[in-house]
C-alpha cells in the first residue's frame, strides 16, 4: 500500500519499544505509522520476554527509565482499563557466596543513592520474603519491593490498542526494504508492500536493528544473542518477587524466575558463553541446566511441571545499555535500539521519551538520559546487572 | 462399573485394593489407572476448572491434555496415565493445585545421553513394522512408546482387520495383530524397546528428549529419526462441548477396551467415519446402548459394512444431521441434534433431544507430526510413517512403516536394500477411501452358497483368501474390487463357513437348502458374546441395513476355538428371505425415543480452548476485528497456552478463522514449542521420579 500524504513519523518495529512509542507519539497528535515484518503485534522478542520490570539497575539513566516504566504500568489498568497483570512483587537477588554478597552490596550503594527502595536482608529476613529458598548456605540478598512484573503480551497489546485508539496506524507483514534520503535527511520509507512519505523514522527493530541502520548507511553496534526461557503449569500463589541467582555455573551466568498472575512460574537463564546470533531454535541443553539450578535454589519447585520452553533474542550493545537518540549523520532518523533484553521494562518510558524527542518537548532530565544512552558514547562503562 | 465379561477381550483381574477419592473409600485393581478406577465407581467429575469452576474429567484419556488432573498423595497428576496404588489418597483438582513443599533438593545426576543409529517414536502399527524391518537387517533401533505395552491403537481394536490377508494380517483382530507384531519386534536382538517412555521434544542440537519409563529424563541422539506417533482426534464446537462425558472415540475405546470399564450407559456418536462406526460397535460389545449416530453429510464416510453392522443392531443413524448441544450440569444428560441443509447449516424446527450420558466425537483425525516438522526444520535425517505421515487405516500404517524401515536402511547406506514396487502400490491401495457401490448380484441357484452383503469397493480380501474352493474372487491385483461368488469349473461351495467367520465386516452369511429346501438354514456371524443367544432364543431377523424380516428361533449356536471368538448362529427361515437375512437382534429392538420437549442447554458457551476455557465468542470478536495471527489470539485470550499446548484448539481455531472468511493463506498458525506433555522440573534436573 502506498499513501500520498506524508506521515509525521514511521516507526520500524511493533514490539516492546515501537508499540508504546506509537502510543506516545499519537497522543502528542502525530500521524504515526508502525511497520513490522511479523504478522501481528509483539511477535518478535516481546512474546519471548518473561515480564520482569525493575528500576534497580546500576546505571542512572536506566534507573530513571525503569522507575517511569513502573509508574506507567502500575497505573495502566486504572488509567486505561486493560488488565496487564501488573504485580508489584519486588525483586530478590540472592547471595550464597561472598562473591555475590560483594557484588550486590556494592551496587546497593549506587542504587540507594538514586533513592531506590532496595535493601540488604540477611538469610533469616530473606526467608520471610521467599520462604521456599534453599536455606542451606544462604547468606542473604537484596530486596526491592517496588519492582514487579507484568504480562509482556498483554502490556504490548494494551499499548497497541491504545495507540490505534489515538490514531496510530499499524501495518504487519511488511519488511522495510529502504529508507529514502534526500540531502542527508529522511524523506520516506519503502517496504515489501508499499512506500510511505515521512520526515521521521524511528528504528525500534530490536534484534534486527542493525539491518535497518544499514539502510541509512549506519553501523549500529547491536548484536543479538539468544536466551532460553520456559513456563510451568499454574499452581496456587506461593511466590511474590522475581528471584535472581547470579552465581555462574558452566553454561549459564545466572538464572531467574517469578510466578505470574496466572499462577505459572516463568524462568530464564543467561547463557555463558553467550550464544551469539539470531538462532531461536530450542536446544536440548537448556532444561537440564535450568532445572538443576531452580530445584537447587528452591527445592519446592521440584514437582512443578514444565509446560513450554522457547528462545528469545537479546539485542546486546557493547556496554549493556540501550542506544537512544537522533542520528548525527542522517537528519530525521532516530534510534531506540539495543535494549539488551530489557525492552519490556524500558520500552514504555523510552517510548514516552521518543514522543518528547520528536515533538521537541524534552525536559532537562531527558537530556541527561539521552546523554547517557547516546549512540555516540564511548562504551567504556559496563552495566553490572545486564 | 467394570466390565465383567466381554465377547472378545479376556478379563482377568487380580485381588482388589482400596484407595480414597475425596475421602471416599473405593476399590481398584492392580494395573488400573486412577481414571479407570474412578469411572468404575461412577465418578466422572475429577475436579473443577480454576477459571470458571466448570466440571473437569476425562477428555483424551491419552496423557495429552490435562483435563483429568487430580491430586494423588499431594502431587498433581493426570488420572488417565497414573496407576492407582493401594492406599493412595486422591483428591479432586478443584481450582489450582498447591505445590507440595520440600525442604531440600533431591539427589540430581547428569542427564544421560544415548547415541543410537535409529530412533523410532511410537510403537503402534507403523513404528513396530518399521522396527521389524530394521531389526531384520540387524540395525540397532530404539523403539519408544508412551504406553505400558506396544501396539498403539491396535490394542483397542476388537474387530478383525480389513486389508490384504497376504500383506497385512487381514481377518485377524487388531488386538492380536498387536501381539504378533510385538513378538516379531522382541525376536530381533538389535531392537531395544522403552515402554512408558514419552518423547517430549526434538531439539535443534539433534537430540530428542525422552522421559524413560516415566521417571528418568534422557537425551537420545539418533542418526535417523522415524516419527510414527499416530494421530490425534479432531474436536468440535458445540454448546456444552467440554462437559464431562463428551470425548473422542480414542478416549472411549481406551476406557472400555483397555481399561475394561463400562464408561457409559447410553452413548451418542457424532461422526459416521470408520472411527465413529467402529467405536459404536465396540460400545455394543461392552453392553452399552448406542442411542444414535449423527453424520452431517448425506452418507456415512466410513465403510458401509461398518455402518450396516450398527444399523442391523438397531442403532439409528441420522445422516444430514449435526449436534447442536450436549446438555447437563456436571456431565452429559442429553444431546440435541438437528437436520442440516445442503450448506451444512442446522434447519430450525428439526431439533431432537435424546437422553444419553456420553457423547463421542469422531469427526476426523490429524497427524501427530510436530516432532517430524521440528526434525525437518532442524535438518535432522527424519522420516514419518503411519498416521503421523498421512491419516489412513491401521493396515496402511503397517505398510507405510515397513517402507519407512527400508528407506531408513537405505538412507544409512545399508547395501542391497530394496523396496518392492508392489509395497508402494499396496500402501496406496490400503489408504483408499471407499469407492463405487454395486447392486447385489442375483442369488445363485445352488443348494448351499455364501451371500456377500458387501457391495462397496474397500481394500479387503480375507473372504477370497480363505475359500478352499477358490470360488470367492477379488481382483488379485486390486483388493479394493468387490468380492464375487463365482462357482465355476464344476466346483461348488462346500458350506465350510470359513468366509462367514473371517469377514471383518460380518457381512457374509451362508444359505443352506440341503436339509430343507423350503426353510433353508442361514448361518450368521455374531460377535456380541456367546451368552446373548442360545438354541431356541427368539430373534428378529434383519436385512443388510437393519430392515426387519420377521422372527425366527435359533437352531444352533457354535463357539469353537478355530473360529476365534466369532460365534456362528443358525436360523431356519422361509426361502424367500434367506438371501436377504444378514443379521439378527435379540429381544425387542431397544430404541431410545427423543424427549418430548426440547432441552435448553445450560450454557450458551462453545469452548474453543478447553485448557484455558476460552469461548468461541471471545475469539470470534477478535477475528471480526481483523486478527488473523493465531499467536495474537493466543496472547490476548490465552487460547492455546494451556497444558495441551494448542493441540486441541489449534485445528478448531483454524476452522473458525476459515468460517469467518479468512483465506487460509492469511492465517498464521500457532508457533509450535516443546514440550509435548508437562513434566516436573525434578526430572529435567536429573532426579528420579517415583513413577
Amino acid at each position: 500500500m502506498t499513501r500520498s500524504e506524508p506521515y509525521d513519523a514511521v516507526i520500524i518495529g511493533a514490539g516492546s519499544v515501537g508499540t508504546p512509542a506509537a502510543l506516545f507519539l499519537a497522543q502528542a497528535g502525530l500521524d504515526v505509522l508502525v511497520l513490522d515484518k511479523f504478522p501481528s503485534v509483539g511477535q518478535g522478542s516481546n512474546k519471548a520476554a518473561i515480564g520482569g520490570i525493575r528500576a534497580t539497575h546500576s546505571d542512572p539513566a536506566k534507573i530513571r527509565l525503569g522507575q517511569r516504566t513502573i509508574e506507567i504500568l502500575a497505573a495502566w489498568e486504572e488509567t486505561h482499563g486493560q488488565d496487564i497483570e501488573w504485580r508489584s512483587g519486588g525483586y530478590v537477588f540472592v547471595a550464597y557466596t561472598p562473591r555475590e554478597e560483594l557484588i550486590l552490596k556494592d551496587l546497593l550503594v549506587v542504587q540507594q543513592a538514586y533513592g531506590l527502595g532496595i535493601e540488604w536482608l540477611d538469610a533469616r529476613e530473606l526467608l520471610e520474603i521467599v520462604p521456599d529458598l534453599n536455606p542451606r548456605g544462604l547468606i542473604g540478598g537484596t530486596y526491592s519491593p517496588g519492582d514487579g512484573h507484568c504480562s509482556p503480551l498483554l502490556a504490548c497489546h494494551a499499548f497497541y490498542e491504545e495507540a490505534r485508539r489515538e490514531g496510530a496506524s499499524f501495518r504487519f507483514g511488511e519488511q522495510v526494504t529502504g529508507i529514502e534520503l534526500r540531502e542527508g535527511r529522511v524523506r520516506g520509507v519503502r517496504s515489501t508492500r508499499g512506500r510511505y512519505e515521512t520526515r521521521v523514522v524511528i528504528n525500534a527493530a530490536g534484534p534486527w536493528a542493525r539491518a535497518v541502520g544499514e539502510l541509512v548507511g549506519l553501523d549500529h553496534p547491536v548484536q543479538p544473542d539468544s536466551h532460553e526461557a520456559g513456563v510451568t503449569e499454574p499452581v496456587t500463589h506461593f511466590l511474590d518477587p522475581m528471584v535472581v541467582d547470579i552465581r555462574p555455573i558452566p553454561g549459564s551466568s545466572n538464572c531467574y524466575f517469578h510466578q505470574l498472575a496466572s499462577g505459572q512460574v516463568t524462568f530464564c537463564i543467561t547463557p555463558q558463553p553467550p550464544i551469539v546470533g539470531e538462532d531461536r531454535r530450542e536446544t536440548g541443553a537448556f532444561l537440564p541446566m535450568v532445572a538443576r539450578r531452580m530445584v537447587d535454589l528452591m527445592p519446592r519447585l521440584a514437582n512443578l511441571r514444565v509446560r513450554r520452553t522457547w528462545r528469545g533474542l537479546y539485542p546486546m550493545t557493547p556496554d549493556g545499555s540501550p542506544l537512544v537518540g537522533w542520528a548525527q549523520e542522517v537528519e530525521g532518523y532516530a534510534m531506540a535500539i539495543g535494549m539488551c533484553g530489557q525492552g519490556v521494562m524500558l520500552g514504555p518510558s523510552v517510548g514516552e521519551l521518543l514522543g518528547r524527542m520528536v515533538t521537541g518537548g524534552l525536559v532537562p532530565e531527558d537530556e541527561e538520559i539521552l546523554d547517557a544512552l547516546s549512540p555516540y558514547r564511548t562504551f567504556a562503562a559496563e552495566e553490572a546487572l545486564r | 462399573m467394570r466390565l465383567n465379561r466381554h465377547p472378545i477381550l479376556p478379563i482377568d483381574r487380580e485381588e482388589p485394593f482400596r484407595f480414597t477419592f475425596d475421602g471416599q473409600e473405593l476399590d481398584a485393581y492392580p494395573g488400573e489407572t486412577i481414571a479407570a478406577a474412578l469411572f468404575a465407581s461412577g465418578i466422572r467429575v475429577f475436579g473443577h476448572h480454576p477459571k470458571d469452576g466448570s466440571p473437569q474429567g476425562i477428555f483424551c484419556a491419552n496423557g495429552q491434555c490435562a483435563q483429568c488432573l487430580v491430586i494423588a498423595d499431594g502431587v498433581p497428576v493426570k488420572a488417565c496415565t497414573t496407576l492407582v496404588r493401594a492406599g493412595m489418597r486422591v483428591e479432586p483438582a478443584d481450582g489450582l493445585p498447591e505445590l507440595p513443599r520440600a525442604s531440600a533438593p533431591p539427589q540430581m545426576k547428569e542427564i544421560e545421553r544415548v547415541e543410537v543409529p535409529v530412533l523410532v517414536i511410537g510403537g503402534g502399527p507403523a513404528g513396530m513394522s518399521a522396527a521389524i524391518e530394521l531389526g531384520a537387517m540387524g540395525i540397532r533401533t530404539l523403539l519408544v512408546d508412551d504406553k505400558h505395552r506396544l501396539g498403539g491403537k491396535l490394542v483397542l481394536q476388537t474387530h478383525r482387520f480389513f486389508g490384504s490377508r497376504d500383506a497385512v494380517y487381514a481377518g485377524t483382530r487388531g488386538i492380536d495383530i498387536a501381539t504378533r507384531l510385538d513378538q516379531e519386534v522382541r525376536a530381533h536382538p538389535s531392537i531395544e524397546v522403552w515402554l512408558n517412555s514419552t518423547a517430549l521434544a526434538v531439539y535443534s542440537d539433534h537430540v530428542v528428549g525422552i522421559l524413560r519409563a516415566g521417571r528418568e529424563y534422557v537425551l537420545v541422539a539418533p542418526e535417523v529419526l522415524l516419527v510414527a506417533c499416530g494421530a490425534r482426534e479432531r474436536s468440535l464446537l458445540f454448546k456444552g462441548n467440554t462437559l464431562p462425558g463428551v470425548y473422542g472415540a480414542g478416549a472411549f475405546q481406551t476406557l472400555v477396551n483397555r481399561d475394561l470399564v463400562r464408561a457409559a450407559d447410553r452413548l451418542f456418536i457424532v461422526g459416521g467415519g470408520n472411527v465413529g462406526l467402529i467405536a459404536g460397535y465396540h460400545a455394543l460389545q461392552a453392553g452399552i446402548e448406542v442411542v444414535g449416530l449423527v453424520e452431517a453429510l448425506p452418507e456415512c464416510g466410513g465403510y458401509k459394512v461398518h455402518r450396516d453392522k450398527l444399523a442391523r443392531l438397531g442403532v439409528p443413524i441420522y445422516t444430514s444431521h449435526t449436534i447442536l448441544s450436549a446438555n447437563g450440569r456436571d456431565g452429559v444428560e442429553s444431546v440435541t441434534i438437528a437436520q442440516v441443509d445442503d450448506r451444512l447449516q442446522p434447519v430450525p424446527g428439526t431439533e431432537k433431544t435424546f437422553p444419553c450420558d456420553t457423547v463421542l466425537v469422531a469427526v476426523g483425525l490429524d497427524p501427530v507430526n510436530e516432532f517430524y516438522r521440528k526434525a525437518h526444520e532442524f535438518g535432522m535425517r527424519a522420516f514419518a510413517a503411519g498416521d503421523a505421515q498421512e491419516i489412513a487405516e491401521a493396515s496402511a500404517a503397517i505398510f507405510s512403516g515397513r517402507i519407512a524401515g527400508r528407506r531408513i536402511a537405505q538412507a544409512r547406506g545399508q547395501p542391497g536394500v530394496e523396496i518392492p514396487p508392489e509395497w508402494e502400490r499396496m500402501a496406496e491401495i490400503l489408504k483408499s477411501k471407499p469407492g463405487q457401490r454395486g447392486a447385489p448380484p442375483p442369488p445363485p441357484g445352488e443348494d448351499v452358497f455364501p451371500v456377500l452383503h458387501c457391495h462397496e469397493e474397500i481394500p479387503c480380501n480375507p473372504c477370497a483368501s480363505v475359500c478352499p474352493q477358490g470360488l470367492i474372487r477379488i481382483d488379485p491385483d486390486d483388493v479394493r474390487k468387490r468380492p464375487q461368488y463365482l462357482p465355476t469349473d464344476g466346483k461348488a461351495c462346500l458350506g465350510c463357513e470359513r468366509c462367514v467367520v473371517v469377514c471383518p465386516g460380518l457381512a457374509i452369511t451362508l444359505v443352506d437348502h440341503r436339509k430343507d429346501p423350503d426353510r433353508p438354514t442361514v448361518t450368521l456371524p455374531h460377535e456380541l458374546g456367546r451368552e446373548a443367544v442360545e438354541v431356541g432364543t427368539q430373534v428378529t431377523l434383519v436385512g443388510e441395513e437393519g430392515e426387519e424380516l420377521g422372527e425366527a428361533r435359533v437352531s444352533s449356536v457354535r463357539a469353537i476355538d478355530r473360529n476365534d471368538r466369532t460365534v456362528l448362529v443358525q436360523v431356519s427361515v422361509p426361502a424367500a428371505v434367506a438371501t436377504r437375512v444378514a443379521g439378527f437382534r435379540v429381544g425387542t429392538a431397544w430404541r431410545t425415543a427423543p424427549l418430548p420437549e426440547a432441552v435448553e442447554p445450560l450454557t450458551e458457551d462453545q469452548i474453543l480452548c478447553r485448557c484455558e476455557r476460552v469461548t468461541v465468542g471471545e475469539v470470534r470478536a477478535l477475528i471480526r476485528r481483523g486478527v488473523k495471527d493465531m499467536n495474537e489470539i493466543k496472547a490476548v485470550t490465552r487460547a492455546g497456552m494451556g497444558a495441551c499446548g494448542g493441540k486441541t484448539c489449534g485445528p478448531l481455531l483454524q476452522r473458525l478463522l476459515r468460517e469467518e472468511g479468512v483465506p487460509p493463506s492469511e492465517i498464521t498458525d500457532y508457533v509450535g514449542r516443546p514440550l509435548f506433555v508437562e513434566v516436573p522440573l525434578l526430572l529435567f534436573a536429573g532426579a528420579e521420579g517415583d513413577r
